[in-house]
């Protein structure tokens, strides 16, 4: 391994392009192993396709069935994007108003505590029986959200450096003052990362609150298709919602990400590039 | 020297020093006994260094004349620019570290002091330009502080501290975690600054070569809680430069100091 250190300027740059083609081609490489597999002990054992479909099987239900399936990623989307706000909100509001009054951090922290470590599948039933459905499928979306993102911006209101926090008292600022410019910025990749855990949790729970509802006979989400196909036997159409329910958290997880990044490059370590 | 008949452009209180200490302690909650009792005045317009081994609660006096806590016991007397409508902010304070906001580009972080305090658009911008200028930095006013070296962080914290033409600067150990390079040329600076805007400097440091060639006064003070053991003239000729850095006189200065501030080594102390 000697020889690397002595490798010439071009040739460690065109190393470093391979390691990056590498790193998006490997994956992509392992899926179309994976499937080719699939398919092939499929096809191999004759596996007929309500114990097992075919990849192609998948495929050709996705696009014979786009109508129903497209139709209802679009009512899991809205409510996991309402889930999402509702949590986003909900989260940094708390924090704030924890920020200010230490009384009532303590007097309200261990519900948010509870609320989070309570398995939503558990809740989601009762909700149903309290809430209208769609209200009670956002309720739980927004509970499993909502605690990463209060403790994330919690952590970031607090971790304001001391002396910069030294200034503003020098200069006599407010505290809505000291809030806007010094906490609220300083918090930010804290929040942004709360933010980021927050989104795919609001998918579980829109799904999990999905499919406890779905099984009291109502509904239209992805969940519930999958719920559905399951007891109709129909396989390939359970094989297909999942896809799209996946697709949908990375794509989610990747539009935070990417804002996060934008909105961070400028300043925050986590955003810059290593050469910094 | 700084005869105050000799600054006639301050009209109003001139006679009284700009910092006056009397009998100030500070006692942490913790029950460590940091500072004092401690007296202490400084004239308008001086520079003067406190000077001390780490821990001596130099930075706690600091941070009491900024009333950023309360002393235990005594007075703390800072006296208020006389006659002066600007609202401007009396005192200036520079940190050991830079202390810039990451997410500001240097002229909001310079632009600070003054958007606390409701100061026009207008009016700031000239101010912010007329900082950094004086710190050197006209040419960044756009950059982001990661992208700053050590030392011109520091530049921009000191034109901060500039923006508000606070009376009286306060630093605790600006400089300290700087290449010796870059010490000096910013310790050049502050003296060519100091001359020319004639501002009450309070420099706290644990350099006893720093405090020598800065300053018009250098205190040292004892190990905690904090005393004054011994208090130095420097009356070098000015403007100071890189030959009053390598003249006898400053080495004799800096021997003196040194010993004052290592008293347990000697039987027969200098002063």
């Amino acid at each position: 391994m000697s020889a690397l250190r002595t490798l010439p300027i071009s040739s460690r740059k065109a190393d470093e392009r391979f390691a990056r083609v590498m790193r998006l081609l490997a994956p992509v490489a392992v899926m179309a192993a994976s499937t080719a597999i699939w398919s092939l002990i499929v096809r191999l054992n004759n596996i007929p396709p309500y114990v097992l479909p075919g990849p192609e099987a998948v495929f050709t239900t996705l696009i014979d069935d786009r109508q129903i399936l497209f139709g209802s990623l679009l009512v899991t989307l809205r409510t996991t994007l309402e889930g999402f706000f509702a949590a986003a909100a909900g989260g940094i509001v708390l924090a704030l108003l924890f920020n200010q009054s230490k009384w009532l951090e303590v007097s309200l922290f261990p519900y948010a505590v509870i609320l989070q470590v309570t398995p939503v599948i558990a809740i989601a039933p009762l909700l149903l029986i309290y809430l209208p459905q769609q209200t009670a499928v956002i309720v739980c979306a927004w509970i499993v959200g909502f605690f990463p993102v209060l403790s994330n911006t919690t952590l970031g209101l607090n971790s304001v450096d001391r002396n910069l926090a030294g200034l503003f008292q020098l200069y006599g600022a407010s505290k809505l003052q000291t809030l806007r410019y010094l906490k609220l910025p300083a918090a930010l990749p804290f929040i942004l990362g709360g933010l980021r855990i927050a989104g795919g949790l609001s998918l579980i729970g829109a799904v999990v609150a999905e499919i406890a509802a779905g099984s009291a006979g109502a509904g239209s989400g992805l969940a519930y298709r999958i719920a559905e196909s399951g007891y109709r036997l129909n396989i390939p159409r359970m094989f297909a919602a999942l896809l799209l329910l996946s697709v949908a958290g990375i794509v989610i997880y990747g539009l935070l990400a990417l804002a996060s990044h934008l909105i961070l490059r400028r300043w925050h370590e986590s955003a810059l590039g290593k050469e910094n | 020297m700084a005869d105050p008949a000799s600054v006639p452009d301050i009209s109003a209180n001139q006679a009284g020093p700009a910092v006056s200490l009397r009998g100030v302690t500070k006692v942490y909650d913790s029950g460590v006994a940091a500072l004092g009792p401690l007296d202490l005045d400084v004239r308008r317009g001086e520079f003067v260094s406190l000077l001390g081994p780490s821990g001596c609660g130099k930075s706690t006096a600091l941070r009491l004349i900024a009333g950023l806590n309360a002393p235990t016991t005594g007075a703390v007397t800072v006296s208020r620019r006389g006659g002066e409508t600007a609202p401007g902010h009396s005192i200036g304070f520079v940190f050991q570290e830079p202390t810039l906001m990451p997410w500001a580009s240097v002229r909001d972080n310079v632009r600070l002091p003054l958007k606390l305090g409701r100061m026009p658009t207008v009016e700031a911008d000239a101010r912010i330009a007329s900082a950094l200028a004086q710190v050197g930095l006209a040419d960044f006013a756009d950059a982001f502080p990661r992208e700053l070296s050590g030392g011109m962080k520091m530049r921009v914290s000191l034109a901060r501290a500039l923006v508000t033409d606070p009376d009286i600067l306060l630093m605790d150990e600006p400089f300290a975690a700087l290449d010796e390079i870059t010490r000096f040329r910013l310790n050049n600076d502050l003296l060519t600054l100091w001359r020319d805007l004639r501002k009450t400097i309070i420099f706290v440091t644990h350099s006893v070569f720093e405090s020598v060639y800065l300053s018009q006064r250098v205190i040292v003070m004892t190990a905690r809680p904090g005393r004054i053991a011994a208090e130095f003239r420097i009356d070098a000729t000015e403007p100071r430069g890189e030959e009053f850095r390598t003249s006898a006189e400053y080495a004799g200065y800096c021997r003196s100091v040194s010993h004052a501030l290592t008293p347990q080594h000697r039987e027969q102390p200098v002063r």
